[in-house]
């Protein structure tokens, strides 16, 4: 608790914690949503916003705050499945390399870069257009994890390097601990932190990447998510019609999303990092 | 000597090998996937309406698996391949047929390149300057704003950014054009007519990509030469009353830039991916757009080209800076 | 102390410099100079000892008026002596104090291994700083000087083709010296120069120190915890504990007839020569500057505390023959020591 109290005192984790606990609010309200997400014209359509639809209508006869709802809950979801895959395997990865080192860390750390250094875009794009059908929630989740997971094995991999050299590996490893009990239970409190900041980066890139696909047309477009939301309204000339509560919607949703994620990582990392840390501790 | 084999060598193997590696992951993930892409051409032509009797099925399943290089034992596809990869030949275009693939790409490059380039330029100059002159005066209010500022654009995806730049000022203040490259019907020439045309067409996404580019960089570079000012020489240069000009131009930025070339190498991949998305955006005629259009249609050998082509452009470009790198950094020359 | 000794350079009168923290809330005060007063004379090597945590570099930090945020001069003021005249160094523009260091007063900081610009050579670094103060000399001129100084040092010339990561660590820590020397400073602060050498590097080092004070005739402030090293090389020490100046005196005196309990202690356990006996140090640790004792701040240590000690911190007293201490067991004439 002194924890949170003490990430409170900056502004840019206050604001983010916030909007993302209103944005969770939203995503949990989509469970007591009186619309079916998937079905047209359930109410009248191209209605500005009133009292009984906040956000007014699309021109698919959709109630837009409950589409909302729906659509922030399932872009969370694809970016927390697509998180936490690439978490695991940026962990592993990381520290398989990072505490073996040699030729493990070479091989593993040249797989990681060839990932960076590659237009992932593109080989997103060419995987998705063949996968079309078969999208969904679970699998762009999956798909997404599969390609992000090479910046944060290299920062973890660091992490692990550094905690090598430390007294306290020597004396366990001297008694006998086996490798993975000393990576699992020694190291991994150490790394949490920086797992968990990497994590929220992570998640916001696989909505800016949902929402990319979206737009291309690779997604499933029956399922409301923020890409596809944003989607549909270009595509019924949304800004040409002036009907800017459908087109706006999804964009200032999106835009309060990644900059709360942003905002909560930069804010988390700079706590953890300890020469930041003394500067907050500075001058008065 | 040292330099060559320890520095040189080793570069130029991985430049191979991610080349090698980039080039087999796009041949096989197409064939490893659940969908036939011959398949997939002949439901979307039905889609289409257009009918196709059996014995023309066959025929054209036939040239399709040719055009699309799927003749022949895995093996040999593979080398078929690799071919194509080294001649530049993709193959026919599937949406703009029967031009080859690789003049389409041809007549896109200039567009994307053109933008690339500026854009990368100008926001890795400006976010370096402005970056390293915040992180030095980091206690003022100025450098703490633009921080501020900076965090605000910087989450923001390509996309977004370019759309709401777009929105602005191509549709709520008509000052820039919509889309495209040039005016239709605009014949390419010196002229000052059409430089100033592809200019005003070029502007917002250039802008966009700039301002995006700058925001990371100015981050980035703030917090290197927050570190950097605390360093050992840094803190003696100013104990040896060094003038400060001497200092901020010498010490300070000069050894902050070296991460930089490294985050710039580092970052091609998503910089390229970016510049596409805008493109896309702003239907400006580049390799954005043509792949959007690839998609669209599902032409396989446009998207396999551009992907391929991109593969290769970027690796070279960060064996480049690599190369380039070590005239910054003497500890690295090995001499 | 009153009144200014004919041949002082420099003089520190009451100095008082906290590092003041804002830890997530709670603020944290450490006492680093707690109120210190010295003179120090032209052509002479006064050094200053102490254990680590003393306050002893951010001594030298506020002398040469270094200060920087969470440091802050809480009180106090530091005086140049320039040509007879008194300069309040505080009190100075940014720019006069610049064009003060290096020319006036230059600064050796501790471990030098890494004050180099490790992107330019050697010869850029030197440029920076001579060109920095002096004005109107090309960069042949400039590199003249340059090796012309260096080869008067008994350093080879060529040194400044190199860059910083080519030369050893010994070598580097002698051009840094060098450097400080580059413009004939009237002072040269010396942060813990020899720390982390092996003892044929130390040896050269002292060396060039001597060279440089024999040639310019100036003032070296050496601060380190080695004794060995103020004996071979100092005129007059200065003891600090827990931010004060508790002894000052002649080397001599020091090592011969050291009045404070504290430098008692500390000469008994330095190692001597076939004097096998048991060497004692004085039992318990320096306390923390944040959290200070009352009063003179060694009598949690002090086999001799009395009441008074506890209370109140001690003044500085002169004893006569160079000779000043602060400890209550010392009343002005009487040598005070218990039995």
């Amino acid at each position: 608790m002194r924890v949170l109290r003490d990430l409170l005192r900056d502004y840019r984790f206050a604001v983010s914690f916030t909007v993302l606990c209103l944005l969770l609010i939203m995503a949990i309200l989509s469970a007591f949503s009186p619309y079916d997400p998937t079905f047209w014209w359930h109410a009248a359509r191209d209605l500005r916003p009133s009292w009984t639809h906040f956000l007014g209508t699309s021109a698919k006869g959709q109630d837009i705050f409950w589409q909302a709802t729906y659509a922030v809950r399932n872009s969370l979801i694809i970016s927390v499945i697509a998180g936490t895959v690439s978490r695991v395997i940026a962990v592993l990865v990381g520290m398989v390399a990072g505490y073996r080192g040699r030729l493990t860390d070479r091989v593993l750390m040249f797989i990681s870069d060839s990932f960076l250094v590659m237009p992932l875009f593109l080989i997103i794009v060419l995987l998705a257009m063949l996968v079309r059908e078969r999208m969904n929630l679970v699998n762009l989740g999956l798909l997404l994890a599969f390609f992000g997971w090479a910046w944060d094995a290299r920062v973890i991999r660091s992490q692990i390097l550094s905690l090598r050299e430390r007294e306290f590996t020597l004396t366990a490893v001297l008694s006998g601990t086996k490798t993975m009990k000393l990576v699992m239970k020694e190291y991994l409190p150490f790394a949490a932190p920086l797992i968990f900041s990497t994590l929220i980066n992570n998640m916001a890139w696989a909505i800016g990447m949902e929402i990319t696909l979206a737009i291309l047309g690779l997604s499933n477009m029956d399922i409301p998510t923020l890409g596809t939301m944003l989607q549909w309204a270009i595509s019924y000339q949304a800004l040409l019609l002036g009907q800017w509560w459908w087109l706006l919607t999804p964009v200032v949703l999106a835009i309060f999303l990644f900059i709360a994620l942003y905002w909560l990582s930069v804010s988390i990392s700079e706590y953890l990092d300890p020469r930041t840390r003394i500067q907050r501790v500075g001058a008065k | 000597m040292a330099f060559v084999k320890r520095y040189l060598i080793p570069r130029l193997i991985s430049f191979v090998l991610v080349i090698f590696l980039g080039v087999t992951a796009v041949f096989f993930i197409p064939r490893f996937t659940p969908s036939d892409p011959v398949q997939r051409t002949i439901a979307q032509l039905q889609s289409q309406g257009s009918y196709l009797d059996p014995g023309s099925m066959d025929s054209m399943i036939e040239d399709l698996r040719e055009m699309y290089g799927l003749e022949g034992s895995m093996l040999q596809q593979y080398g078929a391949f690799w071919r194509r990869v080294f001649t530049g030949d993709f193959g026919v275009s599937f949406f703009q047929f029967p031009t080859p693939v690789i003049e389409l790409i041809r007549t896109s490059l200039p567009w994307t390149a053109g933008l690339l380039l500026w854009a990368t330029l100008l926001s890795w100059t400006l976010g370096n300057l402005i970056g390293g002159l915040a992180g030095y005066f980091s206690r003022n209010r100025w450098s703490r704003a633009l921080d501020t500022v900076a965090m605000i654009i910087r989450p923001m995806p390509y996309y977004i950014f370019a759309l709401m730049l777009l929105i602005l000022f191509a549709y709520v203040v008509r000052l820039f054009p919509i889309a495209g490259g040039t005016d239709i019907g605009r014949r390419a020439a010196l002229s000052w007519a059409f430089v100033s045309d592809v200019l005003r067409h070029a502007f917002l996404p250039a802008l966009s990509m700039v301002v995006l580019g700058t925001a990371i960089t100015f981050q980035t570079m703030k917090l290197i030469v927050q570190n950097v000012n605390a360093e050992d020489f840094v803190q003696y240069a100013k104990l040896g009353g060094v003038k400060e000009r001497r200092i901020v131009s010498r010490y300070v930025i000069r050894n902050a830039m070296l991460p930089q070339i490294t985050n710039l190498a580092l970052a091609l991949g998503q910089i390229l991916s970016g510049a596409l998305i805008t493109e896309i955006v702003f239907s400006y005629p580049g390799l954005g757009t043509l792949l959007f259009n690839a998609i669209v249609t599902g032409d396989y050998n446009l998207i396999m080209g551009i992907t391929a082509m991109s593969i290769l452009a970027i690796t070279t470009a960060i064996l480049v800076i690599d190369l380039v790198y070590p005239l910054f950094d003497p500890r690295v020359r090995l001499m | 102390m009153n009144g200014v000794m004919p041949s002082t350079v420099l003089r520190a009168e009451q100095l008082k410099a906290f590092y003041i923290l804002d830890a997530f809330g709670t603020e944290k005060i450490v006492k680093a100079v707690n109120g210190v007063s010295v003179q120090i004379r032209e052509n002479e090597v006064y050094g200053i000892a102490g254990e680590s945590g003393c306050g002893k570099t951010t001594l030298l930090k506020a002398l040469y008026s270094a200060i920087e945020p969470p440091l802050r001069l809480m009180g106090g003021r530091v005086f140049y002596v320039r040509d007879g005249e008194e300069i309040d160094v505080y009190s100075l523009s940014k720019e006069e104090k610049r064009r003060l260091r290096w020319e006036y007063i230059s600064y050796v900081p501790q471990g030098s291994m890494s004050v180099l610009n490790p992107v330019k050579k050697l010869k850029d670094s030197y440029s920076d700083f001579l060109e920095s103060h002096v004005a109107g000399k090309t960069r042949r001129d400039t590199l003249a000087i340059a090796r012309r100084h260096l080869h008067e040092l008994g350093l080879p010339p060529k040194v400044l083709d190199a860059y910083p990561h080519q030369l050893s660590g010994g070598m580097r820590q002698r051009v840094t010296i060098a450097l400080a020397a580059l413009l004939g400073p009237r002072i040269m602060i010396a942060d813990e120069p020899t720390t982390a050498l092996d003892v044929v590097v130390q040896r050269g080092v002292i060396q060039l120190f001597k060279s440089i004070q024999e040639s310019l005739k100036n003032t070296i402030v050496l601060v380190t915890h080695d004794m060995g090293v103020h004996a071979n090389v100092a005129d007059r020490i200065g003891i600090m504990y827990a931010g004060v100046m508790i002894e000052e005196s002649t080397v001599e005196r020091v090592f011969e007839e050291p009045l404070h309990p504290y430098t008692q202690y500390l000469i008994n356990s330095l190692p001597k020569f076939g004097d096998k006996s048991v060497r004692e140090s004085a039992p318990g640790s320096p306390p923390s500057l944040a959290n200070l004792p009352s009063g003179c701040p060694f009598h949690p240590r002090c086999p001799h505390a009395m009441d008074v000690c506890l209370q109140e911190m001690p003044e500085v007293v002169d004893v006569g023959e160079n000779h000043r201490v602060a400890c209550w067991l010392v009343e002005g004439g009487g040598d005070g020591r218990a039995a």
